[in-house]
């Protein structure tokens, strides 16, 4: 599975990615820097990283959301590929409008980095269907703008379309209904703030995050073997 | 037009100009000898930061001369952005810690943020990429409004800077004392990781090169920073606000992608970056290092700013700026690589044969100066020397054993202590994880980085005791050292070498230039015992306000090597059942320590003392019995003694507990901060391989599954708490003290 890992100006957690879903988890991954879309054309998922994209300037994400490359990923998110977003690229997504919702600064006001533990609410897309409903597992985060809104509206239809993919267990930030991570309908764009490519080593603390990237190649094989 | 040139070189010397800038009288005829004529008002500037201390270490450098800068592993000493050590399988290791202190007093935020982002340039301007930052911050006591204020702006700006920029904060240490109220420290360390052949240096050399100038534009923003670094914080230092940079994170993300994509072409020949007095130090530098001449025309310069003088050009520390030298007619393919980022390189001079730092203005020379002559002529002075009238008195101060009551509310006081209670409350706020290598995150005795595609991994820590070094500063700069390392075994590694953060009042004063003289002496005689280099350093001079003194803090950080990450070792307890060890005897030593504080709200008397070669002995065969895998946990004695040892021991779960037994004096046992002692616990299965190596370690007790601490003394239970009580005493103490109002 070829996977593109997106490179914007002051992304920082694009080296962490390609080492979780290349080096780790197996996937054919690579660095494309935001200006080569055309690199894009033959990649099998997309994977939006973390850091501070045109240095948080604006609005967190709302700068990227805008560039050329965000229309080649609307393309590729309509036609079913895999699409994740991770703390900014979280950000990144809401901004784009490919998920609903905004990220606003944490309750307490203040940027928090630890483990978390994490309940997996829904495992019916192409990212968690390695997990079981209901498990606990630990990821960090590392945010200052993790604090998911919508309205009651927007979260009645993400309730009943199981679009909420993972909660906090000790909600950190003041998100509303613990939300952790929300999904498209079709099941394959993910959001999400906390970090499952800094949890897929047993020596840094958490081996949890690797069945992520794992359901995520497990399911475009059988799709893959479907199409053949 | 430029108004700075109407001031012409008789007026500067009449009026004697040049003191405003720092420069005094003896400076200034100096400069006229070099020049043979006076100096124009920009040529003074160029002077003046050159010669400044924060530049030029003309009071420190005789110190500094003393400190071991060698070792076989070294590849980089002193003198370039960072120093380099060797660390095997064509890799090596950067770092350096640098002060930001003046700034942070005036605008904590931005002081501490471009503390920050000025020690991330040092190393990746050697060609590494930055891969660990730390820090070491004192302030005054939590309990007024301005000194809260400055705490949570520091650490605001730290983080800030360091999440943004994506190099994991990954510990440090805070402090907490009357004498840092009004002269707060933000020290900052950055670890950079490198292959050997990328290393580089900041040199322009060959006759015709270019030199390209790349980043934003210069501004008017941080105009004699260096020489506001060099002198008594005044009480109207407010004013100095302008001499404060303004950092942009996001920009030195671009830059640090950047010149780690330059360092990748032949076309480059040198990089350093504009620090400290800004194209003035980095372009005199440059060439001086590689014995040529600079010929730069500010005309060519980005600009933020309209109509500034040459003065204020080359004055100016506007933040992330690059200077580079490029191989001439290669340029375009290095100012490719910046506007990949969006940024811009431009050249602005060239290399020249003659030795001369020769800078045009609107097509006029505004300076012409002898380019050796602003490094290596600065003046360097042998300032007297007087021991301390408070030493001798402390010497003699008779020894008594403290008496503690209650032992359990004495450790429950000890804990909530801010310089001991749980600094969660900062680390929280840095990205301590990002770059995926953080295997030991803050809150332990040193930070733990792994490195990618390799077995091993590297131990960080930052340390120094001030309050002992206070009280005796020779043997408390042994400590400084000794202490660092001790953090640096424990963690399982063994220690490469150091950097050191030298911190201190006014040199002028023979009692401060003692204090810097002695402990540098301690601190040299531990870096020979324990075989840590010192391969980078800063020095921060003038730290006082309304004529008080900070207690002298030569900061150490230090770096460490695990072979193997089967060596990584936690310093907390592991499992129920393991066997308690102490290494290390206590003494009635309690001068400069936390129980001291308590009781009698102050700190006197003689320092712990610090023998090197039990030191070195007890260091090297912990270590030995890590690298064996006969080590559960281990952890160094320090502020608190054995008794907040043990506490600290128990706080990563809520399960485990601690029964140990002590003989001899509890209160001594207990809280004594006796040097050279570590608490280690051990498998039952391995005591024989333990005691065979430690003989005289005396066996505590054991890890119980309780969660309790309890500790019997003469048969007797003195101390029985609820280990979860203790922690969340210990851990909410900061925050706590954040709330209350002052």
């Amino acid at each position: 599975m070829k996977v593109a890992v997106i490179v914007f100006p002051g992304s920082n957690c694009d080296r962490d990615m390609y080492h979780a879903a290349g080096e780790i988890a197996g996937a054919h991954a690579s660095l494309v820097w935001y200006t080569d879309t055309h690199l894009l054309d033959d990649v099998d998922g997309i994977l939006i990283p973390g850091g501070f994209s045109y240095g948080d300037y604006l609005r967190s994400g709302s700068m990227a959301s805008t560039s050329d490359i965000m229309n080649k990923i609307r393309e590729h998110a309509e036609k079913g590929k895999p699409v994740l977003g991770i703390c900014n690229g979280f950000q990144i997504l809401t901004e784009s409008g490919l998920l609903p919702g905004a990220l606003m600064r944490n309750k307490n006001l203040s940027f928090m980095c630890h483990q978390e533990e994490l309940i997996v609410e829904d495992n019916e897309n192409v990212f968690t269907t390695l997990y079981d409903t209901n498990e606990v597992v630990r990821f960090p985060i590392a945010h200052g703008e993790g604090n998911y809104f919508c309205d009651d509206e927007t979260l009645n239809e993400l309730k009943a379309n199981n679009q909420i993919v993972f909660t906090y267990k000790n909600n950190p930030n003041g998100s509303v209904a613990d939300i952790a991570g929300i999904r498209n309908k079709a099941g394959n764009v993910l959001g999400m703030m906390p970090h499952p490519e800094r949890a897929v080593e047993a020596l840094l603390g958490s081996e949890d995050g690797l069945r992520l990237f794992q359901s995520m190649i497990a399911n475009w094989r059988s799709s893959n073997a479907v199409n053949a | 037009m430029q108004l700075t040139h109407n001031i012409n070189p008789e007026k500067i010397e009449q009026d004697r100009l040049y003191q405003d800038m720092g420069l005094s009288d003896e400076e200034f005829e100096k400069i006229k000898t070099i020049l043979g004529r006076r100096p124009n008002f920009t040529e003074t500037g160029i002077f003046s930061v050159m010669w400044s201390e924060h530049c030029s270490y003309k009071t420190s450098k005789p110190l500094l001369r003393k400190f071991p800068t060698e070792g076989e592993n070294v590849l980089q000493g002193p003198g370039e952005g960072a120093g380099v050590i060797d660390i095997g399988d064509g890799q090596a290791v950067v770092f350096k810690v640098e002060s930001h202190n003046h700034p942070s007093a005036v605008e904590p935020y931005q002081g501490a943020a471009t503390g920050v982002g000025g020690i991330i340039r040092d190393v990746f301007s050697m060609g590494a990429r930055p891969i660990a930052l730390m820090n070491s911050l004192r302030f005054g006591p939590l309990t007024t409004n301005r000194t809260k204020y400055l705490f949570s702006e520091v650490v605001a700006g730290i983080a800030g800077y360091g999440n943004c920029v994506g190099v994991p904060t990954v510990g440090g240490e805070v402090q907490f004392d009357d004498s840092y109220e009004d002269n707060p420290l933000v020290n900052a360390m950055c670890v950079g990781l490198i292959n050997h052949d990328d290393v580089q240096k900041g040199i322009a050399a060959g006759i015709g090169n270019t030199i390209l100038y790349a980043g934003p534009p210069t501004g008017r923003d941080g105009i004699h920073g260096a020489t506001f670094a060099s002198d008594d914080l005044a009480e109207d230092s407010n004013k100095d606000r302008p001499a404060v940079q303004v950092g942009d994170p996001f920009m030195e993300k671009l830059i640090i992608e950047a010149c780690l994509e330059v360092i990748h072409s032949d076309a480059l020949v040198g990089m350093q970056d504009m620090g400290a007095a800004g194209l003035t130090s980095s372009a005199s530098e440059m060439a001086s290092k590689a014995g040529t001449g600079m010929e730069m025309n500010l005309d060519l310069v980005p600009q933020r700013e309209r109509n500034m003088t040459a003065y204020e050009m080359m004055l100016s520390e506007s933040q992330e700026r690059m200077l580079l030298c490029v191989k001439a007619g290669r340029e375009q393919e290095i100012i490719a690589i910046f506007e990949k980022y969006g940024l811009q390189a431009v050249p602005v001079g060239k290399v020249i044969e003659e030795k001369v730092f020769r800078i045009k203005h609107h097509d006029e020379v505004v300076a012409d100066i002898p380019v050796d002559s602003l490094a290596d002529d600065a003046p360097v002075y042998h300032m007297p020397s007087k021991e301390a009238e408070y030493y001798q008195a402390f010497q003699q101060m008779e020894v008594h054993t403290p008496h503690v009551d209650n032992y359990g509310e004495t450790l429950k006081r000890l804990l909530q202590q801010p310089t001991i209670a749980s600094k969660e409350w900062v680390y929280d706020q840095y990205d301590s994880m990002v770059q995926t290598n953080t295997v030991v995150t803050p809150g332990s005795d040193a930070a733990v980085v792994r490195i990618k595609g390799t077995d091993k991994a590297l131990a960080i820590t930052t340390d120094c005791n001030s309050r002992y070094i206070y009280l005796d500063p020779e043997e408390g700069g042994k400590i400084a050292v000794a202490e660092a390392a001790r953090n640096i075994v424990c963690s399982g590694a063994k220690p490469l070498g150091l950097t050191d953060g030298l911190n201190f009042g006014n040199p002028t004063n023979p009692e401060i230039f003692w204090q810097m003289e002695k402990s540098v002496e301690g601190m040299s005689a531990a870096c020979e015992a324990l075989q840590t280099p010192v391969i980078s350093g800063n020095v921060s001079l003038y730290n006082q306000s309304k004529g008080k003194s900070i207690y002298p803090t030569p900061v150490v950080g230090m770096v460490g090597l695990h072979e193997s990450t089967a060596h990584i070792t936690p310093s907390f307890f592991q499992e129920a059942g393991d066997i308690i060890y102490l290494v290390g005897e206590a003494r009635n030593e309690f001068g400069g320590s936390e129980l001291q504080f308590i009781q009698d709200g102050k700190y006197e008397g003689k320092a712990p003392h610090l023998d090197l070669k039990i030191e070195a002995d007890r260091q090297g065969k912990l270590l030995s019995l890590i690298q064996q895998g006969n080590i559960q946990s281990a952890h160094d004695l320090a502020e608190g003694g054995l008794g907040v040892a043990l506490a600290e021991s128990l706080f990563a779960d809520e399960v485990l507990g601690a029964k140990v037994e002590l003989s001899g004096n509890a209160a001594v046992e207990l809280f004594s901060e006796t040097q050279s002692r570590f608490l280690v616990t051990v498998k039952a299965e391995n005591q024989g391989a333990f005691e065979e190596v430690f003989a005289d370690a005396a066996k505590l007790g054991e890890v119980t599954a309780d969660n309790q601490l309890t500790v019997r003394a003469n048969n007797e239970i003195i101390l029985q708490e609820k280990a979860a009580e203790l922690k969340a005493l210990w851990k909410g103490a900061i925050p706590c003290l954040l709330k209350s109002k002052a």
